[in-house]
């Protein structure tokens, strides 16, 4: 078995407040997710999931608190690589090929060799065959591959998974599932926030709920583990 | 240091997206045609006439035609929040705004070289001698509309009433570059032609505070 090519990095938020306005998306929020671990964010719409994982993603500023990574021993370490990063919007253009997409991410980033690496990306996720094709003329399962491509690109430690699920069709959702279980099982961090139960939820080494902006529970999984996902949707 | 190879990348993908779908430069060409052609036959201006209205008429053009160019700059970028997959992924967020606003500089000089063929034919206005010089006007003044226009692009791209809110921004602030441009243009267009240095070099005052600012505080304009 080949060794990983990134360090295993953890997450803790420290008293987070997110405001838009006079409006509290978030509030208080403190957690440490260890790395390697596989949480599940659960919650109503509006409950600060999405908020919550963009703040991960150092997409977006905490009003108030702070977030900081995490080696394997739980010290603070200093990462420049970012996460990888996938939402309901895919964040690839439509007017670009596959190839193009992930050739221009990769250069962005940096990376060495970048067309060898978005082949390699193409060939993992199945869209090989249709690397030269317009994004459009995709399906939104294939969207959604290309999405977890460039997500992929720099080989991030930890993934973040703003309900990716959505939209697609049961095959995809099982193809989603079975991707989300080899990053899982490589030892990357996963934080997914989802809608209710599901093939890819029970991949979930704890669950974490959300309600008005605050953690309102947080277990591992069992039997409360589906009570949160359950009440969740209730 | 990527802000360079960063931006080199992204106006590459700016630029192949534009003439892929070819959805700003025909819009803006058509736009502007439409005014100096209607101009040209309801006035039908001798050529006195001409050199004191028509830099006016065509700088007026320009400026409404570039804040039709520069709406979809950030809202495209919305569609598949493709913005927050560039912020992952650049390391200086300048590059974002660099490539952009010179991706709209290239598209409105493109659109003006198109049109100053036909704007000299329909107001009979020579050219010919001076088409370095007006390049060089027409270069300083577009980039001089790119560089705000880029800036409030991303502003009004998360604003509720976003069409609206760019024009209202936009207009009043590039009045200063309208009016050298517009000044800078007439004199070439004069009967005894001239590079108005002194309108050049506010031209270029403007772009450099402009760009000072936008590198200063660009990133702010993309936080959420």
């Amino acid at each position: 078995m080949t060794p990983p090519s990134f360090s295993p990095t953890g997450i803790r938020f420290e008293n987070i407040d997110k405001r838009y306005g006079g409006l509290y998306a978030l509030r208080r929020v403190s957690l440490e997710i260890a790395a390697g671990e596989c949480v599940v964010f659960a919650g109503r719409n509006g409950s600060g999931k999405t908020t919550l994982l963009r703040i991960g993603a150092r997409l977006a500023r905490p009003s108030a608190g702070s977030v900081s990574f995490v080696n394997s021993r739980a010290e603070k370490v200093e990462t420049l690589l970012p996460a990888g990063f996938v939402a309901h919007a895919t964040m690839v253009y439509d007017e670009l090929t596959a190839e193009e997409n992930l050739l221009l991410f990769a250069r962005l980033q940096g990376i060495a060799e970048p067309a060898e690496r978005a082949a390699k990306l193409l060939r993992e996720v199945g869209l090989e065959e249709r690397r030269k094709s317009l994004v459009r003329t995709f399906s939104r399962g294939m969207r959604q591959r290309v999405a977890i491509a460039r997500a992929l690109l720099n080989e991030p430690a930890m993934i973040l998974l703003d309900e990716p699920s959505t939209g697609l069709d049961p095959q995809g959702v099982s193809w989603l599932a079975e991707t989300a279980r080899g990053l899982r099982d490589s030892g990357r961090t996963i934080l997914m926030s989802l809608h209710g139960e599901s093939e890819i939820s029970n991949l979930a080494t704890r669950a974490i709920q959300l309600d008005g902006g605050s953690v309102v529970a947080d277990t591992r999984t069992g039997a409360d583990f589906r009570s949160i996902l359950a009440f969740a949707n209730a | 240091m990527a802000l360079l190879p960063n931006t080199a990348v992204l106006l590459g993908k700016e630029l192949r997206t534009e003439f892929r779908s070819r959805e700003l430069l025909t819009t803006t060409v058509v736009f502007i045609l439409t005014i100096v052609v209607l101009f040209s036959f309801t006035f039908d201006p001798s050529v006195s006439e001409s050199r004191r209205f028509g830099p006016g008429l065509l700088w007026l053009a320009f400026l409404f035609a570039a804040s039709l160019m520069l709406q979809p700059g950030f809202l495209r970028e919305q569609n598949n929040d493709t913005l927050s997959a560039l912020r992952l992924s650049v390391s200086d967020p300048f590059a974002i705004f660099l490539a952009k606003l010179i991706a709209n500089a290239i598209f409105l000089l493109v659109t003006e070289m198109l049109l100053l063929p036909i704007f000299a034919v329909l107001y009979n206005v020579h050219i010919v001698a001076v088409f370095p010089q007006l390049v060089l006007v027409f270069f300083l003044g577009s980039v001089g509309v790119a560089i705000p226009g880029t800036a409030f692009s991303a502003i009004s791209a998360q604003a509720r009433m976003r069409e609206l809110m760019l024009p209202v921004l936009l207009l009043p602030l590039l009045t200063p570059v309208l009016i050298a441009s517009t000044e800078a243009t007439a004199a070439l267009l004069a009967e005894k032609p001239e590079l108005r240095l002194d309108w050049l070099g506010f031209l270029a005052g403007f772009d450099v505070v402009f760009l000072t600012a936008l590198w200063l505080f660009g990133e702010y304009l993309l936080e959420e």
